[in-house]
């Protein structure tokens, strides 16, 4: 079965992002970028698929600019076969990405889709639910396990109250939460290794897919920023706090 | 300007975070239907028919809706799509899970997670882990909309009497099946409609240990979260965490202890009306957003806390 893993080059999410003055948006320009974290959790699994046997390649694609090769490059040293890079300068949103990622589906008819639950940068939560609507498959969303067996997946999925197990019919699209793996670190031999890797380039134009966005954002402000709060010294001191003071008991 | 509002709720009851999302669907506009699925929930119409300035409610029960299954629910929102100009739901597992999928069936966008309202088209929500507010509206003709129940004053549940019409349940798609749930048993309040909230990070040790948080919110009659840490560690239940990837609270009072305050963590909380911090480490990021601050070691703050509450 081959799998196929989308990722998203994104900031790096121990970076304290600054909104520009003029409310355009976020300042990325100096700002660290890497692999979503939920995109290195999409590639672990599917790297440990191909360990156990069930996958026989690899497939990693992102959408972005020219820079998101890095991230590409990222994954084939952690394991990936081989890259797909759909380049685009625009800032491409997740029914875009989706529609992308759809066409990518039909060329290569992947037996299992990986995607990250949601990006850290534009907190959506959006493009692997769409994927599965566009490619008419069944999706396991939020999962912290994922067990192939034959022609269907049992994946197990973090719901508001537990955990919940559903079982899809193959081909499916799986989104990864924090627990499904603990993702490994790429080694120097493999990173050098992956520059051999074949990646391939595409646009959207070229698939035949419009981009432009829907969801129009006009302004991007920092939030309010928290009154500056007070230290007390006793158990007693906050008790009478938040007796008097505040009021919340 | 006519919504459909999906309610949120446990198979009997209409969950709070509906009557938030319903807040939202009042300021966006006045004709207002709520859909209420499950396999038998004729109960949770009833009780949506008589919240304020609900004007239809949509019943439709049925084996294909039994588990919320987003491949189901998604072709039923589907069935009906066609009268709306705005699709809304509470943003929890259920709906992020299968409104993305009716947005991309309808060819539209989705605002996920809206925190404010500016007009019928404009909204607002945070992105990058609540560092920046993004004001967003869509070119769509139908607005897929999730709302963060914690940012809006929940609508009254009566006042309303509206007529429940039934609708048919979708066939069963045959892409996905039910197999089990394991739900975490729990007396306290559910954590994201909490008033209070005492929560526990990696200083907190163990599991063991969090029966000192336990004591605590039995006092307060709170809720108990954790951090990704605690987590992560096997204290706690993953349903009981906080954060960015985790439940969006905004309760009256939040009280983290052990919790060093990292920025995934703050995306979760930091919207609460009064946040108290005790930590060990003065230098802890937490303290810059608390209220009040506590430097202290937690085993001899939570038990002279809760005897002096």
């Amino acid at each position: 079965m081959k799998v196929l893993v989308s990722v998203k080059r994104v900031v790096d999410y121990n970076v304290k992002v600054r909104v520009n003055a003029d409310n355009s948006g976020v300042d990325l320009s100096n700002a660290k970028m890497s692999m979503n974290p939920f995109c290195e959790i999409a590639v672990e699994e599917a790297i440990r698929l191909k360990e156990k046997g069930i996958a026989n390649e690899v497939v990693v694609v992102s959408v972005g600019p020219k820079a998101a090769q890095d991230t590409l490059r990222t994954a084939l040293a952690l394991g990936a076969d081989r890259g797909i890079l759909v380049e685009t300068e625009e800032q491409v949103e997740s029914l875009g990405v989706a529609k992308v990622l759809q066409k990518v589906v039909q060329e290569e008819q992947p037996g299992l889709v990986i995607l990250g639950k949601q990006a850290i940068d534009s907190d959506n939560n959006q493009t692997g639910q769409m994927l599965a609507a566009l490619t008419g498959m069944g999706q396991g969303t939020f999962a912290s396990e994922v067990l192939v067996d034959g022609e269907s997946v049992a994946v197990t999925r973090e719901i508001d109250g537990g955990l919940q197990t559903v079982s899809l019919k193959l081909p499916a699209i799986v989104t990864t939460d924090l627990r499904l793996n603990e993702p490994r670190y790429a080694s120097l031999p493999n990173i050098m290794k992956a520059k051999k890797k074949p990646l391939e380039t595409k646009t959207p134009e070229s698939l035949g897919v419009d981009v432009k966005p829907r969801v129009k954002v006009l302004k991007v402000e920092a939030p309010e920023a928290r009154k500056a709060g007070v230290q007390v010294n006793s158990v007693a001191e906050l008790v009478g706090k938040l007796k008097a003071e505040a009021g919340v008991i | 300007m006519a919504t459909l509002l999906i309610a949120e709720h446990n198979g009997t009851e209409l969950a709070p975070a509906t009557l938030s999302a319903l807040t939202v669907a009042q300021q966006v506009g006045s004709d207002i239907t709520v859909l209420v699925a499950g396999a038998n929930v004729k109960a949770v119409a009833d009780a949506a028919a008589q919240c304020s300035g609900v004007g239809k409610v949509l019943l439709a029960e049925g084996d294909s809706l039994a588990y919320d299954l987003a491949e189901n629910l998604s072709e039923l929102i589907l069935s009906v799509a066609g009268d709306y100009s705005h699709i809304m739901a509470p943003s929890n597992s259920v709906s992020k899970d299968a409104m993305p999928r009716v947005a991309a069936l309808l060819d539209v966008g989705q605002l996920s997670d809206i925190t404010a309202v500016l007009s019928d088209v404009q909204f607002q929500r945070p992105i990058y882990a609540g560092n920046a507010i993004a004001t967003v509206t869509s070119n769509d003709a139908v607005k897929v909309i999730t709302v963060r129940a914690a940012a809006f004053d929940k609508a009254a549940a009566t006042g309303g009497s509206a007529a429940v019409e039934t609708l048919a349940a979708p066939a069963d798609s045959g892409l996905s099946s039910w197999v089990n749930d394991e739900l975490t048993q729990s007396e306290r309040p559910e954590l994201t409609a909490a008033e209070r909230i005492v929560s526990g990070g990696r200083g907190v040790g163990s599991g063991e240990n969090f029966a000192l948080l336990e004591a605590l919110a039995d006092k307060l009659g709170a809720a108990v979260g954790a951090s990704r840490a605690a987590v992560d560690s096997g204290f706690v239940p993953n349903d009981m965490q906080v954060g960015q990837t985790g439940k969006i609270v905004a309760p009256s009072l939040y009280m983290a202890f052990g919790i060093s305050g990292a920025i995934q963590h703050l995306a979760g909380m930091k919207d609460s009306k009064v946040i108290v911090a005790v930590n060990k480490d003065e230098e802890a990021p937490i303290f810059q957003v608390a209220d009040y601050g506590l430097v202290g070691d937690l085993f001899d703050v939570l038990p002279e806390l809760t005897e002096k509450l």
